[in-house]
């Protein structure tokens, strides 16, 4: 992945994260070699109820160390007979599932979930990682699937989206807002101050998706799936330079840049000085 | 094995050893049957001869009496022929004949059936025992009549017929021993042949063959096919040795060089601050990743090769994938200076996986920017989609260099890169990827130069009758 970030625009967030824990690595500090890869996510006072359900136990503990160190609380089964226990019993944000489980197979305790009309959002961990096993994933009831083997960013990103969309049969916000950016979703129309911004129908798809997860990492990958629709591996950079052409149109030109991108991880568009 | 077992264990042998049980056994019960037939039709023939010469004798008797029988008697029994004669009285004295002597019991059963017993016949050189088939009557008076005829002539037939049987079993039997002598030689010179060559092949020399004599039986079919197994074989350990060769060195690269990073940010760790140390972190995530990515890729080609070709296919409208792609890449051809053109023939509704094709498209877009750039001037990257012959073919043009001839072939293998390309990025598995969805899409995946250029064309299956109304 190209990175077309300069320090400048975007400070790495470990350096943020540095500063605050107000000493190096080599004291044991609570930052340690960060299971984050060293990005530190905005909107960190968003606590999340996580449940990992994996039988693999050093990759749940890796996952649930690395959820925890952001913050969030992270359960973990074992088993698919458990990881359905436990899914009923508490409410949690996301549920991230191994399709293959001993007891119950992934898949089957999200349709045992979706009958006992529990909706929490379940992202689908896959060893699998073919085609139409998206396609039964999501059929049997998935928010979202990730192949392995995923950059932990790339997952932190997509549960922390699948967190916080909208609720099922709740209002779908007409109007987005981000500092002086606003997206009017009735109108079309964008405007960043008093000026008004013409976009092409794609960029505008961009910045609508991009503005519902406002505060959020997207990655390139979740960009290219839910703004283009499609599943492939694009080799190049090719998403960055929709993405810096859409920078040219809504940051350029004022003070203060809303779109940031997030090394090795991908973009997030707020305003910092919120 | 020693040499003997080894031949023992042949199918010439055994083989051999069957048809030989089997051709003596008809044979034999041939030359049997014959001579059952024979004699049996001898003996009848005996029979009726000595029921004759006894109507004849019994007439002599009435009309002669006794002294007229033994007159004819006389007369007949100097004839040098096989018939027996002999009359005795109520003592059993002999009156006349030509029986020298025989049991005396055999006189005693005088009831005219036909039977069998040995006797002693008056010849030139003496007594001699002899077999016969007798009829013995009793006359009025006491005097008992035999008549009979020699068995030595039915005794020589059956001793040759025997003689014959003994003979051709022999015969049978040192044939088919020379036969298989000849064959197994032969044969298993033949195999030992094969054998030897394909343990020299087995410990690890593919570029041998075996044998071909040249006479077309059926050693060289079999040799000959063995043959372009060996090649075909050949050529896939070539092929994987080449896969390994290049994973290996694509793989060692990077690990090297990440190793050499994290070794060096360790090494120095007085020094170092902790961004330096992120950084170095950072980079060997990247590092990683790559590698992730490699496999990612190679799985990627397993799995399309090793899907079902009805798995995840639908009907799907190549015109919006082409149109999304060009949307998608548009900007950053023109932001390497190029252009991206497409047009789309008729309908284009084609049945297959609407995410792998865009692969194709991506990988190929993504190949002309990477390999397809003209030496001066801008790339000009087209895509079409038109139907042909019943297929809609998908091609992708660049306006670069194109490829030789020679590396047309080989550029779909995986972890093929030409020469020209070395320095650029890429792992060279986007054609081999390529290849595998034209494939599982029944299509073939063809590579031309388009002067200038390269152009890559892949049939796929239209959808349902609206496409080929129109073709």
């Amino acid at each position: 992945m190209a990175r077309e970030c300069s320090s400048k625009v975007c400070p790495p967030f470990w350096l943020e994260l540095v500063e605050a824990s107000d000493g190096g690595f080599g004291n044991g500090s609570a930052v340690g070699v960060s299971l984050s890869f060293g990005i530190h996510f905005p909107y960190k006072e968003v606590m999340l109820r996580i449940l990992i359900i994996e039988d693999d136990v050093e990759a749940s503990a890796y996952l649930a160390k690395g959820l925890k160190e952001l913050g969030h609380v992270a359960d973990q089964a074992g088993d698919g007979e458990v990881g359905l226990e436990m899914a009923l019993a508490s409410a949690y944000d996301v549920l991230i599932v191994d399709r293959m489980l001993p007891k119950r197979d992934g898949l089957s305790v999200i349709e045992e979930l979706r009958k006992a009309e529990n909706q929490t959002a379940v992202l689908i961990l896959s060893a699998l990682g073919q085609v139409d096993d998206r396609v039964t994933g999501l059929k049997a009831g998935g928010d979202d699937y990730l192949p392995k083997p995923y950059a932990f960013t790339e997952l932190l990103a997509r549960v922390e989206a699948l967190a916080r969309r909208p609720k099922v049969g709740g209002d779908i916000e007409t109007s987005y807002q981000i500092g002086d950016l606003s997206l009017d979703r009735l109108a079309h129309s964008c405007r960043r101050g008093e000026t008004d911004i013409p976009l092409q129908p794609r960029e505008f798809r961009l910045l609508e998706y991009l503005m519902q997860h406002a505060g959020q990492v997207v990655t390139r990958t979740m960009l290219l799936e839910n703004v283009w629709e499609y599943h492939f591996d694009p080799q190049t950079n090719v998403i960055d330079v929709h993405i810096s052409r859409l920078r040219g149109k809504i940051d350029k030109d004022f003070d203060k840049p809303l779109l940031h991108t997030i090394r090795g991880a991908g973009y997030s568009i707020r305003d910092t000085t919120d | 094995m020693t040499r003997l077992t080894r031949i023992l264990r042949t199918t010439a042998f055994k083989l051999l050893l069957l048809y030989t049980a089997v051709f003596s056994g008809l044979s034999g019960f041939l030359l049997i049957y014959i001579s059952r037939n024979t004699t049996d039709l001898m003996s009848s023939q005996i029979v009726q001869t000595v029921d004759a010469e006894i109507a004849g004798l019994s007439d002599e008797y009435l009309r002669g009496g006794v002294r007229g029988l033994v007159s004819s008697i006389e007369r007949r029994a100097r004839r040098p022929d096989a018939s027996l004669y002999l009359l005795v009285d109520f003592a059993g004295n002999s009156i006349v004949g030509n029986i020298s002597r025989l049991p005396t019991i055999v006189l005693d059963e005088a009831d005219g059936d036909v039977r069998r017993m040995k006797y002693d016949r008056l010849e030139s050189g003496g007594e001699v025992q002899r077999e016969a088939l007798v009829r013995i009557f009793e006359l009025r008076g006491g005097f008992r009549l035999l008549v009979g005829r020699d068995l030595g002539e039915q005794l020589r037939f059956s001793a040759i017929l025997s003689g014959a049987l003994r003979f051709w079993l022999t015969a049978v039997v040192v044939m088919a021993g020379a036969t298989w002598l000849f064959v197994s030689r032969r044969v298993m010179k033949r195999i030992d042949g094969i054998a030897a060559t394909s343990q020299t092949i087995m410990h690890g020399d593919l570029s041998r063959r075996l044998p071909v004599a040249g006479n077309g039986d059926e050693f060289d079919r079999l040799a000959t096919n063995l043959n372009d197994m060996l090649e075909r074989i050949e050529l896939l350990m070539q092929g994987m040795k080449n896969v390994t060769d290049n994973i290996a060195h694509d793989l060692k690269t990077p690990l090297t060089r990440m190793r050499t990073r994290v070794e060096t940010a360790l090494r120095a760790s007085s020094g170092n601050t902790a961004i330096e140390y992120c950084e170095a972190l950072e980079a060997t995530i990247e590092d990683s990743d790559n590698l992730i990515r490699i496999f990612d890729a190679l799985l990627r080609i397993a799995r399309v090769e090793a899907m079902s070709p009805e798995a995840g296919m639908e009907p799907f409208d190549l015109k919006a994938v082409i149109e999304e792609m060009a949307d998608l890449y548009g900007p950053l051809v023109e932001d390497e200076g190029g252009r991206l053109t497409f047009e789309v023939e008729g309908p284009a509704e084609v049945i297959g996986s609407r995410d792998l094709i865009a692969q194709v498209i991506v990988n190929l877009i993504e190949n002309a920017l990477k390999y397809g750039r003209p030496e001066e001037g801008a790339p000009v990257i087209s895509i079409r989609a038109a139907l042909k012959n019943e297929r809609i073919v998908l091609s992708v043009r660049d306006n670069g260099p194109g490829i030789a001839g020679d590396d047309v072939e080989r550029v779909t293998g995986r972890f093929v890169r030409l020469d020209a390309s070395r320095s650029a990025p890429g792992y060279g598995l986007g054609l081999s990827l390529v290849q595998a969805i034209a494939r599982l899409h029944g299509g073939t995946l063809r590579l031309q130069d388009a002067a200038p250029g390269l152009g890559v064309d892949i049939d796929l299956l239209p959808s349902g009758q609206k496409a080929v109304e129109t073709g």
